[in-house]
């Protein structure tokens, strides 16, 4: 049965766009030197939100010389000061939060429930948790005076915008390093606005820039000579040509990559409770989330009562309206991501996998996918084995302990993995025996900035996150 | 009355607990500082390195499961048998060397101890490394460190017995199985020390060790599928360079050579070689609430 919602769409009245946007370098607004600027759209409608300069290499120069800059002080400010500067921060992104999530919907596509209740708060709370560090560190395991590196050139991807700067910039910052950051194309606008809550911190300039540009500008950022730290989340692809770019430098480097998580519900689950889970897992932000549960290995005895469950439950979700709080589905960031969900989908029902969608209304204008789901999918199919990044589930089946653990492990990701099962001992056994870096038992997609967070084999290296943060940013 | 002949020792690889020839047949004149022969050992082929391979990852899930007690009891046991046979391995650290007699006693010395030092590691490295994480809900969240796989070891070029021991100890403590290239002029030492693990109670293809031209063996290891790190000790820059790029393909951990200057085996080593090669795992599960109600624990 359909439910009838009548709109609740929250306000864009409260976020106040710029009609165009300049790069953030030294602590001011400026042009890019060959005066080149993309457009942000909205892609849930597909307007255009403002027009945004587009970083060069000689803009990643100047960039990363007003960092190198800035180093020298700010890495000799004593780290309560530089904590002082990060509670700073974490309050005013908390000041500023309903405008932010207003902002990071319109930009992205994401729903508002999400901004508002996960990214933001968790936004906040990581400058929150590392700005405790900066003055700490000697006590963090790595030595009595453990030094910065310098430099951070740091490259963040479009599927949690605001989450991912926080996530590279407060450890970084709390460290003692100075930081020139490029989001992503689509999504530069919440950076920008960072931009003006370090002014409004009193941050001195120079020790946090933003460059917006495409890959070539993150490229040059990550080949500058006078980098001293690489951090980049995105593709495993992008991952391995900077893990190529940075070989035979001193640079350090830390990757957070794709990922392929099998989510396994044992025939004792809570039905009713896996099912949340999976449905968080798989269709959370669409989809669009590294740590995705996006393959199901359900045990053999239950997989009819679970899938019917499963179904049941996704004709419910909502798509539509991402600033409408009842939206369950937002739109999908791009149109380029929106072909790749595609012809992957597509794909998977050429390889004979058998795909089901709830009956599901898409709106006329701006990027949309259904919620989908896929059953007879083996381990060799194309959508077993590849990030779609969309909100797609591919359904495999197992029927013991041994056999979960080999299919999830068949994988040449390791970022995360969810267990469902009543028995205690099983889950401790499972996960032992997972190879991943995250294993969510009878929960998923929980995140928090005291928890590192990264992967195992292709899904990168480092952590993100807790005490273990603190090392991608030390000379340690 | 003659004189007698010593018997001399056929130097052979140690690979999967078994001691092989190079399956291409091929051998290498090994000589002290001098010039002076001094055995003939194994020129290790790009196969030999492949076999080593699978004898890492068949090797891989018993020792990353066995108990961290358990591997500190072997890594203990593999001093115990080296401090039997100091004299041999002084006589070839010396020729290896060129150190005097002395010297090179306490550059074995030292290296026995090492193996005592990461003996004790193994079951304090995840109470050091790991730990809970007071998350903002009601959770249960538990990181742990976890090896990370199979692991190509450069072994250093000059120091062929004490930086041999630095680079495999750490490796080997947190559970991670290893293919060791040998240092490509000294490479007896290490032959040796394949004798000794043979007789630790180590299991076979835990530590793998070859013998020949270090970029020969190191660039295929490098750009397998099946190997999870490397360790660039033994390469210099511009080797370490080439083999960081091929290991960028899987994207495995490299432990990048330190700058020549800084390298003291000598010095008591930090955690960061098994920190390097491991993995961290974090686990959550909800805790639920008892006594919401606030009225009691």
């Amino acid at each position: 049965m359909a439910f009838e919602y009548a709109p609740a769409p929250e306000s864009r009245a409260i976020v106040d766009i710029a009609p165009s946007y300049g790069l953030f370098i030294d602590g001011e607004f400026t042009e890019a030197a060959d005066g080149k600027v993309f457009k942000t759209v909205s892609p849930s409608t597909e307007e255009v939100l403002s027009e945004i300069a587009q970083a060069g290499p000689e803009d990643v120069d100047r960039a990363v010389k007003a960092a190198r800059k800035a180093f020298e002080k700010w890495s000799a400010l004593p780290g309560s000061e530089r904590a002082k500067y990060l509670f700073r921060i974490a309050r005013i992104i908390q000041e500023r939060s309903r405008e932010l999530a207003v902002l990071e919907t319109l930009d992205n596509g994401k729903p508002i429930k999400e901004t508002r209740d996960a990214d933001l708060p968790l936004v906040a709370a990581h400058f929150f948790y590392y700005a405790g560090w900066a003055d700490k560190l000697d006590h963090a395991g790595f030595g009595t005076d453990p030094r910065p590196l310098g430099v951070a050139g740091q490259v963040i991807p479009w599927n949690f915008p605001l989450l991912m700067l926080a996530w590279k910039i407060a450890p970084a910052l709390a460290t003692g390093n100075t930081v020139v950051l490029k989001p992503a194309e689509t999504t530069p606008l919440s950076a920008l606005f960072f931009a003006d809550i370090c002014r409004q911190a009193g941050l001195p300039k120079g020790v946090v820039n933003i460059l917006p540009g495409y890959g070539d500008t993150g490229a040059a950022l990550v080949a500058h000579p006078d980098v001293n730290k690489v951090a980049f989340t995105g593709s495993t692809a992008v991952g391995k040509e900077i893990a190529k770019t940075v070989a035979g430098t001193r640079k350090k480097l830390t990757l957070e990559l794709g990922g392929k998580g099998a989510n396994i519900v044992f025939d004792d689950a809570p039905i009713d409770q896996a099912v949340e889970g999976i449905v968080n897992g798989i269709f959370f932000n669409q989809g669009q989330v590294c740590c995705a549960g996006s393959r199901l290995l359900v045990q053999e005895s239950i997989q009819d009562e679970l899938l019917d469950s499963l179904k049941r439950r996704l004709t419910t979700l909502r798509l539509g309206d991402p600033l409408d709080k009842n939206t369950d589905i937002g739109a999908i960031n791009s149109e380029e991501q929106l072909s790749r969900i595609t012809s992957l989908v597509e794909q998977g029902e050429a390889e004979g996998a058998e795909r089901w969608s709830p009956a599901c209304e898409i709106p006329s204008s701006g990027y949309w996918f259904a919620p989908t789901l896929f059953t007879n999918v083996t381990q060799a199919h194309r959508i077993a084995r590849d990030e779609i990044f969309g909100p797609v589930l591919s359904v495999l089946t197992f029927r013991t302990p041994d056999e979960a653990v080999a299919k999830a492990n068949n994988t040449q990701y390791g970022l995360s993995a969810g267990i469902w099962t009543e028995k205690g001992s099983r889950i401790l056994a499972v996960a032992n025996k997972l190879r991943a870096g995250v294993v969510w038992s009878n929960t998923f997609n929980k995140f928090d900035p005291t928890s590192p967070f990264g992967g195992y084999k292709e899904s990168g290296f480092g952590r993100e996150g807790g005490r273990h943060g603190l090392e991608a940013y030390l000379d340690v | 009355m003659s004189e007698r002949l010593t018997v001399f020792k056929t130097y052979k690889l140690y690979v999967g607990g078994k001691f092989p020839r190079s399956e291409s047949g091929r051998v290498y004149e090994v000589t002290d500082k001098k010039g002076n022969w001094l055995a003939n050992v194994p020129l290790s082929s790009r196969k030999d390195a492949r076999d080593a391979v699978v004898a890492a990852r068949k090797a891989f899930g018993g020792w990353a499961g066995a108990t961290a007690y358990n591997r500190g009891q072997i890594l203990y046991r593999i001093a115990e048998m080296l401090e039997g046979r100091r004299e041999q391995f002084a006589r070839e650290v010396a020729d290896a060397e060129g150190l005097s007699k002395s010297k090179a006693a306490v550059v074995v010395d030292a290296a026995i101890d090492r193996w005592v030092w990461y003996a004790g590691w193994t079951d304090k490295i995840a109470q050091v490394v790991g730990g809970g994480n007071p998350v903002a809900g009601p959770f249960f969240n538990l990181s742990s460190p976890e090896p990370t796989g199979v692991v190509t070891v450069l072994a250093p070029q000059e120091s062929s017995f004490l930086g041999l021991v630095s680079v495999i100890a750490p490796v080997i403590a947190t559970g991670n199985t290893a293919i060791v290239i040998a240092s490509e002029k000294s490479p007896l030492p290490a032959l040796s020390l394949g004798e000794v693990l043979a007789t630790s109670d180590l299991p076979g293809g835990v530590v793998n060790i070859l013998s020949g031209r270090t970029a020969e063996i190191a660039a295929p290891l490098a750009a397998h599928q099946d190997v999870n790190a490397i360790d660039l000790a033994g390469a210099d820059a511009v080797l370490a360079k080439e083999l960081e790029i091929a290991a960028a393909d899987n994207l495995k951990r490299v432990l990048r050579p330190q700058p020549v200057d800084e390298v003291d085996w000598s010095a008591t080593p930090g955690i960061d070689r098994m920190t390097a090669f491991l993995e961290t795992k974090t686990v959550w599960h909800p805790t639920g609430s008892l006594g919401a109600s606030g009225s009691s624990y």
